[in-house]
């Protein structure tokens, strides 16, 4: 059991070091900061932001895709690495599951906020429609939020049983609630049983739940007959920015959290240059599909969609569009292909630079537009042919990433990233492997 | 609940069907047989009155049998407000050819629905199609489409059609998504992104209102949507929406497709003679959103374009209040 207390020494839950208890200051300072602002917006009403009668969605509805799409990561972690039994995969999927977490908490949260009265949120249940996008979110939103947290709490078990024990004496309280949380866990072999098939499950669930939650998320958009979202290719366009946005904020946690926690030993270049080739796969398959979004349109498209295309291409939104386009995906994607190009510090750069594209993206996707309507825009103060985000909106804004940022801080402080009991059988394995050899 | 509106829906299809057999009678001519035998009041039998039936044959009845019957007009029918009226299909006509921006129709709307937003429910778009076509007025307001958009993606049936073809809004239940104005592709919607300024307009005319989707804007709420509702205050009074009464050029034409009339108030014309005649369109009709609203070709122009230009202000479309 010498081994299990090194690892538990490693990879348990360790006092935040003066940088972490900065680091939270900021984040709650940035959140109480969101948190006057929507006060403000609740007392004021929408008019503290800069969304107008024609811009009518604004930052908002970005952000809320965005914590989408990243949330998406919990799918696709389980989906590739914990179902095909990848072994490179164990210092991950822990941490992809409380982004998972995070974001799709963030993202019910945000659309709240960009609904103009909050205070009839129950009439979404009492008179439900189901033909409504908006109604499967409120469906699919709660089942993915639930289903994530199974999957992050599940595997987890044997390492709160780990922690109750090894706290026993040091910190009775805190190992009495880890003792809770463990739900009497022994290791004895029904409960192993038990857990398994449960977490098998869940892993086969959360597939096409995550998949149904980015399509609902995407028909938001194409069921109207907005040109640039009236789009058929609308839903696997979406998927694949998903998994864009998931696997870069994925790699951003970690790269933090191993630098923080000093899991070098644990997470290797080994695991970077895996991660590093995952990306890339997911930015090209997502190039393909801007290809088929913009490119292809670009030779058949009707009028009102050339106009559209124009904007982007070389309009008034060309500069973030090409700037989101190049540097947020094609850059990023061509650097990973190299193994140099895959070493950690440098693909930390590169995912904040594909997530930062990705967030800005749906911005792109969202405002241009509602901008570029059938009818000509008349009759409104000049000030509503354009939009950027207000001062409220941006305080919002950084408050929700500041609140997700926090989920994910207070998650990975009491939790153990990498899961203990089984990287300890892995390590067990190993040892009989070579021990054989 | 859901028994009630169940059971209300019963009382009001049986008070159909008796609207409806009291006018098939009525088309007996009984009533007006009736009141004539009435004044006579005689009582010997032998005085027959000739009828015809439904069938169209000719028949003789004592006339001491004839009762005269209610009218089904004179008895109101109190109808569901989410439902709509029964019977009835209401069309607009906008004549583009007469035109000529006047912007009466625009006033009118706002001030009988106390606009005190920034963008009006009635917009006049001053509209080119290309280069080398000749510019031309287009005055536009909710189409009240029959596949609606908006009415699809609403998640609280805050927005709903009526089989009347009408609309509404309730904005007592709107969550302030404004996913109908993302759906619309009328760009018809606006949205009251601030407590609605209409402490000054509204508070004579409040007295005994009842708020109801069939009046918007009576009051407009913080966080809800609004547009234009086809004015059924208006319609139950017998009387014509504000923007087609002010008109000074008659471009508006109201009125009731299974009637198949429509009036601008002046005159009163077949609704399907006069799409055929000048050749009436409704706006995108591609995207199948089957307005109610049709529009006639600007050609023939009886007005010219400039003359709307003097009215004409690109950044505004309700006159602020302290004017
Ligand atoms: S014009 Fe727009 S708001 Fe009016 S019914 Fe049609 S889709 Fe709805
Ligand atoms: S803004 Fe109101 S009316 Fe429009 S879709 Fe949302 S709830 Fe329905
Ligand atoms: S029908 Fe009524 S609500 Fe609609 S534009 Fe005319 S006046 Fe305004």
């Amino acid at each position: 059991m010498a081994a299990i207390e090194t690892l538990v020494k490693d990879l348990g839950p360790k006092k935040f070091s003066l940088r972490g208890k900065i680091w939270t200051v900021l984040l709650v300072a940035v959140i109480v900061a969101g948190i006057i602002a929507y006060i403000d917006q609740l007392i004021q009403g929408q008019q503290v932001t800069n969304m107008r009668d024609y811009a009518l969605w604004g930052i908002y509805i970005s952000n809320f895709v965005f914590f989408v799409a990243t949330s998406f990561v919990g799918s696709v972690t389980v989906a590739i690495l914990r179902l095909t039994k990848n072994s490179w995969r164990t210092p991950f999927v822990r941490i992809a599951e409380i982004i998972a977490v995070a974001s799709i908490i963030m993202a019910g949260i945000t659309i709240m906020i960009d609904m103009a009265r909050p205070d009839r949120l129950l009439n979404l249940f009492v008179h439900a429609r189901l033909q409504s996008p908006i109604t499967w979110d409120v469906i699919i939103i709660p089942t993915y939020i639930v289903i994530s947290l199974l999957l992050l709490y599940f595997p987890l078990l044997p390492d709160l049983a780990i922690l109750k024990n090894h706290f026993k004496k040091t910190k009775p309280k805190l190992s009495k609630i880890y003792g809770r949380l463990s739900l009497n866990w022994s290791g004895s072999t029904i409960q192993k049983k038990l857990q398994s098939r449960a977490i098998h499950i869940i892993c086969i669930l959360i597939i096409p739940v995550g998949l149904l939650l980015q399509t609902v998320d995407a028909w938001l958009f194409s069921t109207t007959y907005r040109v640039g979202w009236d789009s058929t290719n609308f839903a696997p366009y979406f998927i694949s920015g998903a998994f864009v946005a998931g696997v870069g904020s994925l790699v951003a946690v970690i790269y933090v959290v191993r630098k923080v926690k000093r899991l070098e030993h644990y997470i290797t270049e080994y695991h970077f240059d895996k991660m590093g080739k995952f990306l890339a796969l997911a930015c090209f398959i997502y190039i393909y599909f801007n290809i088929n979004e913009y490119l292809i349109p670009a030779f058949t498209s009707k009028k009102a969609e050339s106009i559209h295309l124009e904007t982007l291409f070389s309009g008034d939104y060309a500069f973030p569009f090409w700037l989101v386009t190049i540097v947020g995906l094609i850059i990023p994607a061509l650097i990973l292909l190299f193994k140099a190009g895959r070493k950690p510090k440098t693909m930390f750069v590169l995912s904040l630079l594909v997530v930062l594209g990705s967030w800005w993206k749906r911005y792109i996707i969202v405002t241009p537009t509602l901008l570029h309507p059938f009818l000509p825009i008349q009759g409104v103060p000049e000030s509503w042919r354009t939009y950027f985000p207000s001062l409220h909106e941006w305080l919002i804004t950084g408050a929700t990433l500041a609140m997700a940022l926090l989920i994910i801080t207070f998650l990975v402080r009491h939790l153990p990233v990498i899961p203990i009991q089984r990287t300890a059988d892995e390590q067990k394995d190993d040892k009989l492997k070579t021990a054989e050899v | 609940m859901k028994n009630n509106s169940h059971k209300s829906r019963r009382i009001f299809l049986n008070k159909g069907v008796k609207a409806t057999l009291l006018t098939a009678l009525g088309s007996l001519g009984l009533v007006k047989v009736a009141s004539k035998i009435n004044a006579n009041s005689s009582e010997g039998s032998g005085d027959m009155v000739e009828l015809m039936t439904t069938d169209g044959t000719l028949i003789q009845i004592d006339s001491t049998e004839v009762q005269a019957m209610p009218s089904a007009h004179t008895d109101e029918v109190a109808y569901n407000v989410r439902e709509g009226m029964p019977n009835r299909k209401f069309v607009m006509v906008v004549d583009l050819a007469k035109c000529k921006n006047a912007l009466k129709c625009q006033q009118s709307c706002n001030k009988h629905h106390y606009i005190t937003g920034e963008n009006a429910w009635l917009k006049v778009y001053e509209m080119q199609e290309t280069k080398d076509t000749a510019p031309y007025w287009l005055p536009s307001m909710c189409m009240h489409c029959d596949k609606p958009a908006c009415v699809t993606v609403c998640p609280v049936d805050a927005t709903f059609k009526r089989r009347d073809g009408l609309v509404l809004i309730d904005n007592d239940r709107c969550i302030g998504c404004r996913f109908c104005m993302a759906a619309c592709p009328y760009s018809t919607r606006v949205f009251n992104w601030s407590e609605p300024k209409q402490e000054f307009t509204l508070n004579m005319d409040m007295i005994n209102h009842h708020p109801s989707p069939e009046h918007g804007g009576m009051p407009s709420q913080i966080g809800t949507v609004d547009k234009c509702d086809f004015c059924p205050h208006q319609i139950v009074k017998n009387e014509l929406p504000h923007c087609v009464t002010a008109c000074p050029n008659g471009v508006f034409y109201f009125g009731d497709k299974y009637e198949d009339t429509v009036t601008n108030g002046e005159e009163t014309l077949r609704f399907s003679q006069l799409l055929k005649d000048k050749s009436g369109y409704r706006m995108m009709e591609g995207l199948g959103t089957e307005p109610n609203v049709y529009y006639l070709p600007p050609t023939d122009r009886l007005v010219e374009f400039e003359e709307g230009l003097e009215f004409y202000n690109e950044f505004q479309s309700v006159e602020s209040p302290e004017e």
